[in-house]
């Protein structure tokens, strides 16, 4: 049954000034780059990434930006959310050597897909990228999974740039056989096309408004009819190339086109 | 040889399985990938006026025997909506604009446009059972419906289709006022009005509480609705509620039904469900030795 499960929040970690990671009890098996639906009762139900998956446990990791994540920065141990889920479809890694690029709170998904790709005997690269260094999260539980390069945009903490230049440059220096990236949509189609030009294997997790996440509404719908909540959010770089949207429109909750830039 | 098109006054269908509203048929991209399903036709989703965002969620969540939703008509509005009306020229199945408004004149204006927009035929929702103001708070009165279908036919050329409800009054006397105001057919029924209690909030699940019940529960209901509106109505009716196998097409269609609906088993058994529709139909026509869907059609109804 795709309905939310009432469980009591079990821990919860501050991870800098604007993001918080909260742990909660799950018995299902999901793998990195799958989502669920988190409910805040009498707010909303939004859709969060895996960000850690323990024995019996997971967490998801937010930024306060809205009413929904306001509500859930405020929240304590012991207080009560629905989740439902696992969603949709997570990373495949491919190839030996994987390059893994996040920005902002893309971040979160790449942390237990660099787990795994570790786990599975990857060498793995890892470009992280915010906008300042008070910004910045996971780097510690990163260093131990790779080579990890840090960008931020004013330089305040690793290099100064974009994410995706960095990237670009690093691309090209290690040779990856994969990027596995998520975070603002312009850096991943960026990355697409570099991964295109290139020839190099790519997944990136596609962010869009949900509303039933049962594959039925359409409001998260790219290209011709991909349904985010189902066929993604996590997408190859085969399908990314034949949406004529991916990194120029995004839709609003009435499901009026917002272009990016 | 058996042949599985079928006709709505004067829409013609290469079979009878269409896209209910509200589900996938809101972006270009989304209504293609249904055409190439195997769809016979597509019903858009409920545009009004002014783009509308809904309500917060949860909107939508699985319950015994389907979807309880309570989206609160989402749509982009009838101008934007124009961007994906345009990019849908290689559709060739017939597309039908499903409008809501708060009056006649509202309906009418929205019906014109999407005739300008090169729909081929309307759905009027009159029957969306959690929206304040809108659907089924018009479409519960015979007279208003009446009125509403009248003022639409003057607007436009293209068939007007009333989508009805099963939750007030004798559907039979809306679908008559619906005849008698000049519509080309009817589709019977919206979802139900109807609510899940979560246990352990205490509270409904539904940040709307109330919202529409679809999917196999509400088959028996639709079922009988179908049935008495094909016993009492000259029009052709569209069944929906329910539908995700061919036998429950089979069996709308046996009550009279020219065509169905499909949208909550879009859920349940993906977009697959459409040409296996068709296929199981066509066996079981082949079996029965039906060479139409017109040879069969009503036929619980003698």
């Amino acid at each position: 049954m795709n309905y939310p499960e009432i469980v009591r929040i079990k821990e919860i970690v501050e991870e800098n000034p604007y993001v918080k990671s909260i742990f909660i009890p799950f018995s299902k098996t999901i793998e990195p780059g799958q989502f669920i639906m988190v409910l805040i009762p009498g707010v909303d139900e939004i859709p969060m990434s895996v960000s850690r998956i323990k024995d019996g446990e997971i967490s998801f990791t937010f930024k306060r930006v809205g009413d929904a994540t306001g509500k859930l920065f405020e929240m304590e141990i012991g207080d009560v959310i629905g989740v439902r889920g696992p969603l949709g479809n997570g990373f495949e890694l491919r190839g030996e050597r994987i390059l893994f690029v996040g920005g902002g709170t893309g971040i979160a998904p790449l942390l237990p897909a660099a787990e795994k790709a570790k786990h599975l005997g990857k060498e793995n690269i890892i470009v992280i990228g915010a906008k300042t260094k008070d910004e910045l999260f996971f780097v510690g539980e990163m260093k131990k999974l790779g080579k990890l390069i840090i960008s931020t945009d004013d330089g305040s903490e690793g290099e100064k740039g974009l994410a995706a230049d960095i990237a670009e440059r690093v691309i090209d220096e290690e040779k990856p056989d994969m990027v596995v990236t998520c975070g603002p949509e312009l850096m991943m189609k960026r990355l697409l096309d570099i991964c295109v030009e290139r020839g190099i294997d790519f997944q990136a997790s596609v962010e869009r408004y949900m509303k039933c996440a049962l594959g039925l509404c359409g409001q998260c719908c790219i290209g011709e009819g991909l349904r985010v909540c189902k066929e993604g959010p996590v997408f190859d770089k085969d399908t990314l190339i034949k949406c004529s949207d991916f990194g120029v429109f995004t839709r609003d909750a009435s499901g009026r086109r917002v272009y990016f830039g | 040889m058996v042949n599985i098109g079928t006709r709505i006054s004067e829409l013609k269908l290469r079979n009878p399985t269409i896209l209910a509203s509200g589900i996938l048929g809101e972006t270009s991209g989304s209504m293609k990938r249904v055409a190439s399903c195997g769809a016979g036709a597509i019903v858009t989703k409920s545009i009004g006026m002014k783009p509308r965002e809904g309500y917060p969620n949860p909107t939508a969540v699985e319950i015994e025997c389907g979807i309880l939703n309570s989206m609160g008509l989402p749509n982009p509005g009838i101008e934007e909506f124009k961007k994906e009306i345009d990019e849908i020229d290689e559709i060739d199945i017939p597309v039908i604009g499903s409008i809501f408004g708060k009056d006649e004149k509202e309906f009418a204006f929205l019906a014109k446009k999407m005739e300008e927009y090169g729909l081929d035929a309307i759905e009027l929702n009159l029957s969306c059972p959690h929206a304040r103001g809108y659907g089924l708070e018009i479409g519960s009165s015979p007279d208003i419906v009446r009125e509403v279908v009248r003022e639409v036919k003057k607007k436009v050329s293209i068939p007007v289709f009333p989508k009805l409800s099963a939750n007030a009054g004798d559907i039979v006397d809306i679908g008559k006022a619906a005849e008698e105001g000049g519509a080309d057919g009817v589709v019977a029924i919206n979802s139900l009005r109807a609510m899940k209690i979560d246990i352990h909030l205490k509270k409904p699940i539904l940040y709307n509480r109330v919202g529409g019940y679809s999917g196999k529960g509400i088959k028996p209901v639709a079922v009988r609705c179908v049935y008495e509106l094909s016993r009492e109505l000259d029009i052709p009716v569209i069944g929906v509620g329910g539908v995700e196998t061919w036998e429950d097409a089979v069996e709308y269609i046996l009550a009279g039904a020219c065509a169905v609906q499909i949208g909550a088993a879009v859920y349940y058994r993906g977009l697959s469900v459409f040409a296996e529709i068709c296929e199981g139909m066509k066996r079981w026509m082949e079996e029965n030795g039906f060479e139409s869907i017109e040879d069969f059609r009503g036929v619980a109804l003698k």
